[in-house]
């Protein structure tokens, strides 16, 4: 069992690192690098998602963080010069801040209250931006630079991007290797202790307090991890779009995020991934059909829907029962 | 003053209307439908198309958009919810349905009405003029005294009705309610296209005055998703004062605050989290919804 885990991770990483890219190039379909570039840091911030999922809330607020990241990430490199290696964790350390100060009040909330919060979050989150000085409003910043050179005692880690002759690839390649990351701790997050507590809160908060889980403190732990997500994917957008509007995230990237979870599965650390891929991919595609295209979509998501409401990931249960 | 307080009893009865619906369903089959806004939306286009095309009286586009919906809705929920809520692990799996719906009229809407915008004639001419302390058009008049007495008629029904009777007995105790012999099938249909029916209603009264497009669906599923947490989801009175209140904090805020831009929701949304913050399940509803 643990041999075929192995193979299967080894096989995924040469998948993502190698047979994508040769694929790629042998296609001449450049522009799927970008689609997959999206792919995978839209499916950052739905493991996000999925995390407070696994606490047992539903989350719709998690382009709220991805916009408060992208601004962070957006505001220190044109106004402060940071580096953008050196804001990305900053963006994800304002959005736990962020996360703890909204989370603390609002994750007393249960069910459809806290998910209808989150809904207004975004909202609240986009208009701030509108009104703040610092965000410049409508106008949003934009002309971001490229991400810099990375170096550690002189050895180049990670190239300026703006010397890439193919920028494209070199940001494939840095989306693919947050989501591997991001992936790999949300694994590590489910197997261990936090794992079991959190899903001991999914099933029962009362029952799981009263027989000594802090519940108040694992809450907030979970929710902001979740929002680091978001801020990290968020500032690794601006990066690649070079520019960022109050309009960058909204409700409706909110509800993809959420959408994504449902449809991979819940129940499953690699739902999210799968499901972000489904439903990017499937609206790219079906862009050939023309003004058919969101009837096609949305008539798929609730046949999908009504065959495996336990989400795309439920098929492989089945097979082993 | 006073036109502010018009204003916000004006804007407060549509938005109770379109709350009214959506906590009728959630409280029956505890469901978040996504798709409200977009009923509303296909209800003001069903009256465009009865009044300005086929040149028919309003009431009849009103009745006609109502009738459209209530088939819709009724629909929905046997083909697509049910369905899925007996089958799904979680029941939160129906927020993904809700959503797909909500896409699905989307396109429908598109490739049937188009995206323009859309208004039919005004229903009577002229405003009413109180030495310019109030000013109100008659037309707006009359879709707000029309909107109070659907609240009314709809509060009627369930307190009197056999069948208002059953669907509260439902929203209370879904379990007790099926022991005593009331059928959840049947009355969850009737409860979700009498929903649905509404936010047709409210569609056919807006498109006289704002006139309708297809973006309106989205920002009103979330101004009715907040109506309902006001007052507290799931509890009628609740949705009816969380519209009340909706309307009159916009009709102050656009007044107050209006040198500042956009303010107005960023302030009433801040307000509301502090709110929830203290009073989770909103002014009447039941803790832990």
């Amino acid at each position: 069992m643990n041999k075929t885990k192995i193979a299967g991770v080894a096989a995924f990483l040469l998948v993502l690192y190698a047979v994508v890219p040769w694929g790629i190039a042998a296609s001449g379909r450049t522009d799927f690098f970008y689609t997959l570039t999206s792919v995978a840091l839209l499916s950052i911030a739905s493991a996000g998602v999925w995390l407070t999922f696994y606490i047992g809330r539903i989350n719709i607020g998690q382009g709220a963080y991805a916009l408060a990241g992208g601004y962070v990430s957006a505001v220190l490199i044109t106004q402060y010069g940071l580096s953008f290696w050196l804001t990305l964790p900053l963006a994800g350390l304002f959005c736990v801040l962020l996360a703890v100060l909204i989370g603390l009040p609002i994750l007393r909330l249960r069910g459809v209250y806290f998910a209808m919060v989150t809904l207004v979050l975004t909202e609240v989150m986009r208009l701030t931006a509108l009104a703040l000085p610092i965000t410049q409003g409508a106008k949003g910043i934009t002309s971001i630079p490229l991400p810099g050179e990375l170096s550690l005692f002189g050895i180049t880690l990670i190239p300026d991007f703006a010397s890439l002759e193919n920028p494209k690839i070199g940001f494939y390649w840095m989306a693919v290797t947050f989501m591997v990351i991001a992936y790999a701790v949300l694994w590590r997050i489910v197997n261990s202790r936090l794992g079991h507590l959190c899903r001991s809160l999914q099933q029962n908060e009362e029952l799981a307090s009263s027989i000594g889980v802090n519940t108040a403190y694992l809450r907030v732990v979970a929710y902001s991890i979740s929002s680091f997500f978001g801020g990290i994917a968020g500032a690794s957008f601006i990066a690649i779009s070079q520019s960022i509007y109050p309009s960058s995230f909204q409700v409706n990237d909110s509800v993809n995020f959420m959408l994504n979870c449902f449809l991979g599965g819940l129940g499953y650390v690699l739902g999210p991934m799968l499901g972000t891929l489904m439903l990017y991919f499937g609206w790219d595609l079906l862009f050939t059909t023309g003004k058919y295209q969101l009837l096609i979509y949305a008539s798929l998501l609730i046949a999908l829907m009504l065959a495996l409401p336990n989400g795309v990931l439920s098929l492989f249960d089945k097979k082993k029962a | 003053m006073e036109q502010i307080i018009v204003n916000g009893l004006y804007l407060g009865a549509q938005y109770a209307l379109i709350a009214l619906g959506l906590t009728l369903i959630f409280s029956l089959m505890n469901v978040l439908n996504f798709a409200h806004g977009q009923m509303y939306v296909l209800g003001g286009f069903v009256t465009y198309t009865v009044v300005a095309e086929f040149e028919l009286p309003f009431i009849v586009g009103l009745f006609i958009s109502a009738i459209t919906l209530a088939v819709v809705g009724a629909l929905i929920e046997k083909y697509l919810f049910r369905p899925v809520i007996k089958k799904s692990r979680r029941e939160e799996s129906t927020m993904l349905l809700a959503a797909g719906i909500a896409f699905f009229l989307d396109a429908v809407i598109l490739l049937v009405f188009g995206e323009k915008q859309r208004g039919v004639p005004k229903i009577i001419d002229g405003a009413l003029n109180w030495d310019f302390i109030v000013v109100m058009p008659y037309d707006r008049i009359v879709i707000g005294f029309l909107a109070i007495l659907l609240i009314v008629a709809f509060i009627l029904f369930m307190q009197l009705s056999r069948a208002g009777r059953a669907m509260r007995a439902l929203a209370q105790d879904k379990v007790a309610a099926t022991l005593m012999g009331v059928a959840v099938d049947r009355y969850s249909m009737i409860g979700f296209a009498l929903g649905a029916s509404l936010a047709g209603l409210v569609g056919g009264l807006l498109v006289t005055i704002t006139g309708i497009n297809l973006g309106m669906g989205g920002p009103a599923s979330i101004k009715a998703f907040m109506m309902i947490m006001i007052g507290g989801a799931g509890v009628i009175s609740g949705a009816i004062a969380g519209g009340f209140i909706l309307g009159m904090m916009e009709s102050v805020g656009l007044t107050v605050l209006s040198e500042y831009g956009n303010l107005t929701y960023l302030v009433i949304f801040a307000s509301l989290m502090v709110f929830l913050a203290f009073r989770p399940q909103g002014l009447m509803g039941k803790p832990w919804g």
